[in-house]
C-alpha cells in the first residue's frame, strides 16, 4: 500500500512538472490583462485578436505549408532511400549508407543550421521560403528512411522474385508488394517529418531570410520585446489539437492494433 | 533487385552528397579561413586559448549536469510507469509535452520564472524570499531538464519494457529483494536505453543556444551559443566553424566509443541494436 502511494506520488509530481508550464500558458490565454504575470480576469479577447491578426495567421500558414511540403517530399525521397539501402547487397556498403543516413539525425541542430547556411551561401540559394523548405526536406529524409527500413527488413525477398517470375513489372512489384508493406512505416515517417518541421527552430533560424519566418523563429525574435498573449491563445489551440491527436493515436494504433492481433490469431 | 528503380534512387544519393557530406566538408573548410578568407590555423589557435577552453569546459559541465538529473528523474519514471496498469496511455501523456513547440514551452517559463512570476509569488506566499530565476544558472538548468526529459524517458522505457518478465520472477524466486533486482537485472539490461537517452540529451544540451539566450540571458555560454554568436552576430564564420568542427569530431568520437564495444558485445549475442532517435532541439 505504502509502495503504491509513493509510486503514484512520484509519477504525479512528474506529471505536474511536465504539464505545469503548458497549463500556465493555457490559463493566461484567458487573461483579460496584458501580461503573463498577473491574472486580471477571464476573457476571450486574445482568441478574438488572434483571429484578426493577419501577421500571425500568415506565419502559422507559412509554418504549416513548409511542414506539409517538406514532409511530403521527404516521404518520397525517404522511401527511395530505404529501398536503396535495403537492396544494397554488399553489407559494408549498406552499413556506410546507413551511417551516412544517420548523420543528420544525430547532429545537433546548430551544426545542421550552420552547415546549411554555408551550403546555401555557396550555391547562392536565396534565403527565405525556398531555403527553409530545402533544409526541412533535408533533415526529414533520414527520419522517414529509419521508419521504413525495419518494415522492408521483414520482407521475405523470395516474394519479389516470385512476383517477377510471374511477370510482374517493377512498378507492379512496388505498388502491390512493397508499398502495402511499408505503408505503416511511411505514415509514421510522414507524421514524424511533419512534427520535426513544425517543431524546428534552430535550423530555420539560420537559413531563413528577412521576409520569411516560421512560428518558432517569430517567438524567439519577439521574446525580448515582449510577446502578446495571442501566442498563449495559439498555444492553447495547438495543445488541444495535439492532445486530441495523441488520444486518437492511442485509440486506433494501440487499442485497435491489439484487437486486430487477437482476431488474426 | 530493381533495375529501373536505380534511376530514381539517384535522388537519394544526391541528397547524401549535397546535404550530408558536402555541408560537413564546408564546415571543415570554413574553419580554416580567417576573417579575410585566408587559409590558416588561427581559429584553432584561438580555440585552444584559455577563454574558449574554459567555455568548453563549462559547457560540458552543464551538459553533464542536465544529463545526470534527467537520467535520475527519467529512470524511476520509466520504471514506475511500467508497473502501472495504464502504461501505454501514461507514456503517451508523458511524451506529449515534447510535441509542443519548444519555443512555446520556453516562453511559458519566461512567465513562470520571472521576478514577479508565478514561482516567486508562491515563495512569497510561503513567507520565503523571492529567488532570481531568470538570467541565472538555476533557471537554465530547470528549463533544459524540462525540455530534455521526455527524450530520456522514451528509450529507457522501451528497453525496460523488453526485459523478460521471467528473469525478474526467477530472481524473486531465488530470494532477490527489490533493490537487488533493480541493481542486478533492470539497470544492466536497460543499458542500451540509458546509453541512447544519454546521447539524445547530452549532445543537444551541449549545443543548445535558444534556452541560454532566452532564459539565462548572457550568463551562460555553451558551445552552441558561441557558434550562433560567431555566425549571426560577430560574422566570424571561420571561428564558428572551428568550434563546430571540434563539436562534430568529438561527437563522432563519443559515438564510436559508446557504440563500438556495445556492437561487438551484441554481435556475439546476436541482438539488434536499437536505433537512436534524435532530440529535435
Amino acid at each position: 500500500m505504502f509502495k503504491k502511494i509513493s509510486r503514484n506520488l512520484f509519477l504525479t509530481m512528474m506529471f505536474i512538472f511536465l504539464y505545469f508550464p503548458i497549463f500556465y500558458l493555457i490559463i493566461y490565454s484567458f487573461n483579460s490583462g496584458d501580461t503573463m504575470v498577473s491574472f486580471d480576469g477571464f476573457s476571450l479577447k486574445w482568441y478574438r485578436e488572434l483571429l484578426h491578426n493577419k501577421d500571425i495567421l500568415i506565419i502559422i500558414l507559412n509554418t504549416v505549408i513548409v511542414a506539409l511540403i517538406s514532409a511530403l517530399i521527404a516521404s518520397i525521397i525517404g522511401t527511395l532511400g530505404a529501398i536503396a539501402i535495403y537492396q544494397t547487397k554488399n553489407k559494408q556498403k549498406q552499413n556506410i549508407l546507413y551511417s551516412l543516413n544517420s548523420v543528420l539525425i544525430i547532429s545537433p541542430d546548430v551544426i545542421i543550421g550552420i552547415s546549411f547556411l554555408l551550403l546555401f551561401t555557396v550555391f547562392a540559394i536565396p534565403f527565405g521560403f525556398m531555403s527553409v523548405c530545402l533544409a526541412h526536406i533535408a533533415f526529414s529524409i533520414p527520419v522517414v528512411v529509419i521508419m521504413i527500413l525495419p518494415k522492408l527488413n521483414q520482407l521475405n525477398g523470395n516474394i519479389i522474385y516470385a512476383a517477377k517470375d510471374l511477370g510482374a513489372s517493377e512498378y507492379q512489384v512496388f505498388s502491390r508488394i512493397l508499398l502495402p508493406l511499408i505503408k505503416p512505416g511511411l505514415i509514421i515517417g510522414f507524421f514524424t517529418a511533419f512534427t520535426y518541421s513544425l517543431d524546428d527552430f534552430a535550423v530555420t533560424f539560420f537559413v531563413t531570410g528577412n521576409g520569411f519566418t516560421t512560428l518558432a523563429v517569430n517567438i524567439y525574435s519577439s521574446a525580448r520585446i515582449g510577446i502578446s498573449l495571442e501566442i498563449n491563445a495559439l498555444s492553447t489551440i495547438i495543445f488541444v489539437i495535439t492532445f486530441v491527436m495523441a488520444i486518437l493515436y492511442y485509440i486506433f494504433e494501440i487499442r485497435g492494433g491489439k484487437s486486430k492481433y487477437v482476431k488474426n490469431n | 533487385m530493381f533495375k529501373d528503380f536505380k534511376k530514381y534512387a539517384i535522388i537519394y544519393y544526391l541528397w547524401i552528397i549535397i546535404f550530408v557530406v558536402l555541408p560537413i566538408l564546408l564546415i571543415f573548410i570554413q574553419s580554416f579561413l580567417d576573417m579575410n578568407h585566408h587559409f590558416n590555423l588561427i581559429n584553432y589557435k584561438t580555440f585552444f586559448s584559455s577563454t574558449y577552453l574554459k567555455m568548453t569546459f563549462n559547457s560540458i559541465i552543464y551538459a553533464l549536469l542536465i544529463t545526470l538529473i534527467c537520467l535520475m528523474l527519467a529512470f524511476p519514471t520509466a520504471y514506475l510507469i511500467l508497473k502501472t496498469k495504464y502504461k501505454k496511455i501514461l507514456l503517451i501523456l508523458l511524451i506529449l509535452p515534447s510535441w509542443i513547440n519548444l519555443l512555446l514551452k520556453t516562453y511559458a517559463f519566461m512567465g513562470l520564472l520571472a521576478t514577479k512570476g508565478f514561482l516567486n509569488n508562491i515563495l512569497v506566499l510561503l513567507n520565503l524570499n523571492p529567488v532570481q530565476f531568470l538570467f541565472t544558472i538555476k533557471g537554465f538548468l530547470i528549463v533544459s531538464i524540462y525540455i530534455f526529459i521526455p527524450f530520456m524517458i522514451l528509450p529507457i522505457y522501451n528497453s525496460i519494457e523488453q526485459i523478460p518478465e521471467n528473469l525478474i520472477k526467477a530472481a524473486q524466486d531465488l530470494g532477490a529483494n527489490k533493490w537487488q533486482i533493480i541493481k542486478k537485472i533492470i539497470i544492466p539490461l536497460s543499458k542500451n536505453g540509458i546509453n541512447a537517452g544519454i546521447q539524445v540529451v547530452f549532445i543537444p544540451s551541449l549545443s543548445i543556444f535558444m534556452i541560454t539566450r532566452l532564459i539565462a540571458g548572457n550568463q551562460i555560454i555553451t558551445l552552441g551559443t558561441a557558434i550562433e554568436e560567431h555566425f549571426l552576430v560577430t560574422g566570424n564564420w571561420g571561428m564558428g566553424a572551428a568550434i563546430g568542427s571540434i563539436l562534430i569530431i568529438s561527437l563522432f568520437l563519443s559515438i564510436f566509443i559508446v557504440q563500438y564495444p556495445r556492437k561487438k558485445f551484441l554481435r556475439k549475442k546476436n541482438v539488434d541494436i536499437p536505433s537512436v532517435g534524435g532530440a529535435n532541439v
